[in-house]
């Protein structure tokens, strides 16, 4: 009978230090939130949080929670209760599973830290609605729930280019969000602190564009999939110096890998591109799966939305404007296939994976021709996966196995 | 290597399993079809026995073996494993040389599979997770209508105006089907509707080049659905002698090249 190989997948050694700056990030969030020593703000992933800290709140990110509750397979229990109060299964997997894991109580938190029961209370929620529409009904739900104020910013969607009216208009909406922080806070803003949280989180960002860059060698010292977990402080922790010294560390121990040639996936043939949402749930079997086969998917447009590059000190609220502007989800086509197209030559790509999430169509950007578009331009061979950020039950493992495994012989025939 | 030598293709799919035996020239000396049941080791074990047993060799003659489909780790005899995509597109090339997309009806998935002239794969579709445009589909109906599913092509091809059903899922189209039933329509009419349900949901996949090879088990046992696919894109479509085994057939044309 055929074996199958277990390939040796290399693990990041920095990773306990990330665990324990985790760690201390959900434990002061905990304490403030029992204490009511610092006042808590609920953040979209990709909102204000600059903003937010130099104003004095402690931030929890609840998309964040999402995804921890798809990564320990949580989820999918958690769904259906979201779903029985009306909240359909074909809408966002992470605002389903969040609303459902606080109606049924729990929290993955508690098993991973103890002595943490549940989420902390929020004073504030701010979104962006930069990603999507569902973050605002999101946030609104927990607005009822905990009677305190939902504000936000409009993002305008599918953008091609980012224009100065569109900056403008976004740096009025975080300059309008002031007034209600001051009063919910009991603290005056003040420009100095928010200079220097956004010049933390630009050079927080400029490292983590660095880590992730280092996949861009031969053999690649970084996978997709250690790029999913580790970016968990550029997310939470932006704006602070913890972050900035784990992106150190991790960056040393990565450069290092490049001078002694040593690869994450050992005996790497072919270098892929991930297109779309993790599939929380199934990280480490899609791992093996890829390594297996030889093949390190070790680039993501995903892990890349983390990059702020405009974030500039001097000029704050017109540059987290249009820093959070320029993201790639808020982009038209055009500007997205070109960001694209320029990643799979950085990344010297043999091959992309589209996910196309059931639940999350603004990250599922194979659905309107770009594969074909992309594979036509590039020659580039593509395969669109059929699957979920976070519920399990939209995808079929083995359709995934077959269809992963038939790609990468197709790409085995290609390279002769 | 011996005049006797055979290589060996087995491809277990999810509702039958088909192996088959090419001696050096790449003729097809034996095959075998059985139903995968659910111990796939035992089945295939059985299918290489009467298989050898047709193409009159014993297992000592056997160079090499590749196995294939959703059952291809359990092959205990096999040395080397391939898809069903990669077997299916060889399998193919070897009856068709030419630039093709291939349509694999398969019991439990379906495949759109487009190879360049030199039989390089350009491409490859699988359905999506259900069983829509499926074997399944047409099983499930079946029982809908309290029909053998191997009357339906004969059904299909007797009808004189074919009911359309238009969902996309296998529970919502049994729905239909009841609803057609309720109002008095008629069997074959029904049957045929269905017929053009799966090949609607085959050509949602992809697009289709000039030259089009169907293959699998549903179109080995239902030929009216190749007859209604080439009506409907207005050219001939190629078949292989034995559609179902065209898989297997692949496999053994990699067991030939050692891999």
């Amino acid at each position: 009978m055929a074996e199958e190989k277990e390939k040796k997948r290399l693990k990041i050694k920095a990773t306990g230090q990330m665990q324990k700056i985790m760690a201390d990030y959900f434990y002061e969030l905990n304490d403030a939130a029992r204490d009511r020593s610092k006042p808590i703000a609920w953040c979209t992933s990709v909102g204000p949080a600059e903003l937010l800290r130099a104003m004095g709140f402690l931030v929890h990110f609840p998309e964040n929670h999402g995804a921890m509750l798809g990564a320990t397979r949580m989820a999918t229990d958690m769904i259906p209760e979201a779903n029985a109060i009306g909240y359909t299964p074909t809408i966002c997997s992470y605002l389903t599973a969040d609303i459902g894991a606080y109606l049924k109580g729990v929290t993955p938190l508690s098993k991973a830290y103890k002595g943490i029961d549940s989420l902390p209370k929020p004073d504030v929620l701010v979104f962006n609605t930069n990603q999507c529409r569902d973050v605002q009904d999101w946030f609104a739900w927990y607005g009822d729930e905990f009677n305190v104020p939902v504000i936000g910013i409009y993002t305008h969607r599918g953008v091609k280019d980012v224009g100065e009216a569109l900056v403008t208009s976004v740096a009025q909406q975080i300059k309008d969000l002031i007034p209600t922080l001051e009063e919910v806070s009991g603290n005056k803003f003040d420009m100095e602190e928010l200079k220097r949280v956004l010049a933390l989180s630009r050079e927080c960002s400029d490292l983590w564009q660095k880590v992730l860059f280092t996949a861009g060698t031969i053999p690649s010292p970084l996978t997709f999939f250690d790029g999913t977990i580790h970016m968990g402080p550029a997310v939470v922790l932006r704006g602070t110096q913890p972050a900035i010294d784990y992106y150190k560390l991790l960056l040393a121990e990565l450069e290092e890998r490049i001078e002694n040639h040593v690869a994450a996936v050992d005996g790497e043939k072919y270098r892929i591109y991930w297109e779309g949402m993790p599939v929380w749930g199934r990280l480490s079997a899609h791992s093996k799966l890829f390594a297996g086969l030889d093949a390190n998917v070790l680039a993501s447009t995903y892990c890349n939305s983390w990059i702020f590059s405009d974030f500039d000190e001097n000029d704050p609220f017109h540059s987290m404007a249009r820093a959070y502007t320029q993201l790639f989800i808020v982009r038209s086509d055009d500007a997205k296939e070109a960001y694209i197209k320029r990643m799979l030559d950085y990344f010297k790509v043999d091959g992309i994976v589209y996910h196309d999430a059931m639940t999350c169509p603004n990250n599922s950007n194979c659905r309107y021709g770009m594969a074909q578009r992309l594979e036509k331009e590039t020659g580039i061979p593509s395969l669109i996966i059929n699957g979920d950020l976070n519920d399990l039950r939209m995808l079929s493992d083995e359709q995934t196995k077959t269809n992963v495994e038939a790609f990468i012989e197709q790409l085995e025939e290609r390279k002769g | 290597m011996t005049d006797q030598s055979v290589f060996v293709g087995a491809d277990v799919g999810s509702s039958r399993t088909k192996l088959a035996v090419l001696n050096t020239k790449k003729q097809l000396v034996g095959f075998s079809i059985k139903k995968s049941g659910t111990d796939f080791t035992a089945t295939s074990n059985t299918c290489l026995d009467l298989a050898l047993k047709m193409a009159g060799v014993t297992p000592g003659h056997i160079v090499h073996t590749v196995s294939t489909g959703y059952g291809r780790k359990n092959v205990e005899f096999s040395s080397a494993t391939k898809t069903e995509i990669s077997c299916h597109a060889r399998g193919c090339y070897h009856y068709f040389p030419l630039a093709i997309t291939i349509i694999d009806i398969g019991g439990q998935d379906n495949k759109v599979i487009k190879l360049d002239d030199q039989g390089r794969r350009l491409n490859f579709k699988m359905n999506r997770k259900c069983a829509a445009g499926t074997g399944a589909f047409l099983e499930e109906m079946a029982l809908r209508l309290d029909i053998p599913v191997e009357d339906m092509n004969d059904l299909a091809s007797q009808s004189q105006n074919m009911e359309r059903l238009g969902s996309f899922c296998t529970v919502f189209s049994g729905t239909e089907v009841l609803e057609k039933i309720r109002n008095g329509k008629k069997v074959p009419d029904i049957v045929k509707g269905l017929f053009f349900s799966v090949i609607r949901r085959v050509m949602e996949m992809d697009s289709l080049t000039e030259n089009v090879v169907m293959t699998g088990g549903v179109v080995a046992h239902n030929p009216y659905l190749v007859t209604m696919t080439e009506e409907l894109i207005g050219r001939k479509i190629r078949v292989a002698e034995h559609p179902q085994l065209t898989g297997a057939v692949g496999a053994a044309l990699y067991a030939m090249n050692g891999k």
